[in-house]
């Protein structure tokens, strides 16, 4: 397990040298932006890092109140965790490369709303495990994961519709706007990057919490034991 | 003697629980001197004319009625808690859906009798004359509230075995309730100033609230039951 | 020997009530129940013995279904589905499990449909086999605590439960409603029902025990026959050793 872990790490070591190499060193400045644009080698990748890690948690929720297994339950808090993390670094990132380029701190569009809504869900989400008492926490949480699995889509359209009411500035480009081929190389480098990054620490935050566990097992079997 | 149907107990559960409001008054007083609080505050806040209140009217009716119904929802399950009559509840071969029901309808009659008593006040502060059909209002306060209130009632469940159980609720509840409160806020501003149809808003709202009641039922039990 | 057939009243009268295998409930760090195995006959009163925080009322909550142990097997008449049998069981809990708001009947009545009753005469006989006055309209808020408990053991015996579950009946409750309950408790064993009452109360329920367990720090450490003289006092066991 060490050994295999240890590799990871470096595979990913790798990965993110490389892919930084690639975001700002090699990737050509981009017309109209300038070296600002490099941002957008974090931004997106970290979304799309914080997305796949909030999928995860939705689907072991889900099997969680199937199976009621722990496994499943530390895989949705390790989730959530850098789930929340790399959303944070979404919804930083964003402003600012949006200030200097496009004059404007935030607009309502479907992309970034469902994102700051997907991080407020998954906030109010690590609030309610660390507030409530230890045996409920697993389900309540699951639960909150299974009603925000269900919520995005809403966020999503309603934005989406709210916007062909009421014109918001575009961001980014909108989506389907073409790339440089050099700077796509950089992006999609720095995708398997992130996603390999997101995958480490959740690997990383998910044995942690068994080990956890299984030190609060042996207190408890312990405490068993004593005045036999 | 056979267990109870999930109609009859929801029913018992409803009378009684409007009967205990009924004796208590707690949250009635507190909840209807709060909306008029609202609805003054929101007036010296916000001093529009006819034309630019109908615009914004829509939010800050549908904000003002949030705040509400959160007061409203955390008190909602405080009762059951006092005594832990709740484990009463639970030991009884009564369906648990049951008691969501009645407590979900319970604030839904709550929260549109608060409606009830606010919109003419609004009406009054802001010089309020609506555009589009009045009975499209209905309707939609009719879906947005139900929204509200379903979710809340889960939320409230879940957040009273919180630590900070009046926060917490809020915290929860917000998030999952963006796309409704964007929807009830369009449709009723739509109207209001008579611009295009609310009729997308109002279907989107139909299907939310048809989506997480079912949501709801389904996880009842189970968050009941987590100990 | 082996039997290959049983007559059902044979099997009836040999088939435990509630019967618990390697009970374990652990809060977080905490082992409340260590591994507890009992079986328990139909048609007796058991009453539950031990210090403060050892473990009675945890069990109890298990047998009524309200807590899921961490381990170990639990049959309640007969099946492991306690939803199932939720008809046939009486839960009396430390608190009162009433609104205050309410009065009596309007108490029993609600409580009463969750069990699908909806016979205000029963109701009303109910509370009279506890002392109590149906027609009485003050509020449950404002009884004394003896009134109160009455009115939650009428709560949890209105729909005639083969197995009834009381978790400290008797605390702050004054001596003639405490003799009166545990008699009732003893009328209803006469009649067959299965009973068990967590207490600190010994010498109230010794009338009518019929056999006592005693929870020590999580573990069934003693099981006797009615209640034995160095029981009778919570602190008996504190003074002998």
């Amino acid at each position: 397990m060490k050994l295999k872990l240890i590799l990871f790490a470096l595979v990913t070591l790798g990965l993110l040298s490389y892919g930084l190499y690639m975001a700002l060193v090699v990737a050509p400045t981009e017309a109209t932006m300038g070296d600002v644009q490099r941002i957008f080698y974090y931004h997106v990748p970290s979304a799309w890092t914080a997305f796949l890690c909030f999928l995860i948690n939705a689907l072991a929720s889900i099997w969680y109140l199937v199976k009621r297994t722990e496994r499943s339950d530390a895989i949705a808090v390790s989730s959530a965790e850098v789930g929340v993390v790399f959303c944070t670094i979404v919804l930083l990132t964003g402003p600012i490369w949006a200030r200097p380029v496009w004059g404007i701190w935030w607009t309502w569009d479907a992309r970034l709303t469902s994102t700051l809504v997907l991080w407020l869900i998954y906030v109010a989400y690590l609030m309610l495990r660390r507030f409530s008492a230890s045996g409920r926490a697993p389900v309540i949480a699951a639960a909150l994961a299974v009603f925000g699995f269900f919520d995005v889509p809403f966020v999503y359209l309603s934005i989406r519709i709210f916007r062909t009411q009421h014109p918001q500035p575009v961001i980014a480009g909108g989506e389907g706007s073409g790339l440089d081929p050099t700077m796509a190389k950089a992006f999609l480098w720095n995708m398997i990057a992130f996603t390999v990054y997101g995958l480490l620490v959740m690997w990383l935050r998910y044995r942690l919490e068994l080990a956890e566990r299984s030190v609060e097992e042996a207190h408890a079997e312990k405490s068993m034991q004593e005045g036999a | 003697m056979k267990a109870p149907g999930l109609l009859a107990v929801t029913r018992a559960t409803l009378a009684k629980d409007l009967r205990l409001e009924w004796r208590s008054k707690d949250a009635i007083n507190s909840m209807l001197f709060f909306s008029l609080l609202v609805v003054v505050i929101f007036s010296f806040a916000f001093d529009p004319t006819a034309e630019v209140s109908r615009k914004i009217a829509g939010g800050l009716v549908w904000v003002a009625m949030l705040f509400a119904t959160i007061m409203a929802l955390n008190q909602t399950w405080a009762r059951e808690l006092r005594n832990n009559v709740m484990d009463a509840y639970r030991v009884s071969p009564a369906p648990p859906n049951a008691m969501f029901l009645a407590k979900t309808i319970g604030s839904f009659i709550f929260v549109t009798i608060l409606e009830l008593l606010m919109t003419p006040l609004f009406v009054m502060f802001y010089n309020l004359r609506s555009i589009g059909p009045v009975w499209q209002l209905v309707v939609i306060a009719l879906l947005a509230t139900w929204a509200l209130v379903v979710n809340g009632t889960f939320f409230a469940v879940i957040s009273i075995h919180t630590r900070s159980r009046e926060i917490m609720l809020p915290l929860i509840l917000f998030p999952i309730s963006i796309p409704a409160i964007l929807a009830m806020v369009s449709a009723t501003t739509l109207v209001l100033t008579g611009e295009y149809s609310p009729l997308f808003w109002m279907q989107l709202l139909a299907v939310y609230d048809v989506v997480f009641t079912t949501v709801c039922l389904v996880l009842f039990e189970i968050v009941l039951n987590a100990e | 020997m082996s039997f290959t057939y049983t007559p059902d009243s044979v099997a009836a009268v040999t088939t435990p009530a509630v019967s618990l295998f390697e009970i374990t409930k652990h809060f977080g760090r905490f082992a409340a129940l260590r591994g507890v195995s009992a079986e328990f006959m139909p048609g007796k009163l058991y009453v539950i013995l031990g210090e403060n925080g050892a473990g009675k009322s945890t069990l109890l909550r298990i047998v009524a279904g309200l807590l899921a142990p961490t381990r170990g097997e639990l049959r309640v008449l007969g099946t492991g589905k306690l939803r199932e049998v939720a008809l046939r069981v009486g839960y009396m809990g430390h608190a009162p499990l009433l609104y205050d708001e309410l009065d009596a009947m309007e108490n029993m009545r609600y409580f009463a449909g969750l069990y699908g009753i909806k016979d205000d005469a029963l109701c009303a006989t109910v509370l009279g086999r506890v002392g109590l006055d149906a027609k009485l309209r003050r509020r449950v808020g404002q009884y004394s605590q003896g009134m109160r408990q009455r009115t939650s053991l009428a709560r949890a015996i209105v729909h005639d439960p083969e197995l009834l579950l009381l978790d400290e009946p008797f605390s702050n409750v004054d001596v003639a409603s405490a003799k009166d309950m545990a008699h009732l408790l003893g009328v209803m064993r006469d009649q067959g029902k299965t009973i068990f009452v967590v207490t600190h109360q010994a010498p109230v329920m010794q009338p009518v025990a019929d056999e006592c367990i005693v929870i020590t720090a999580g573990r069934l450490t003693a099981r006797e026959k009615g209640i034995p003289r160095h029981l009778l006092s919570p602190y008996a066991a504190e003074v002998r050793r």
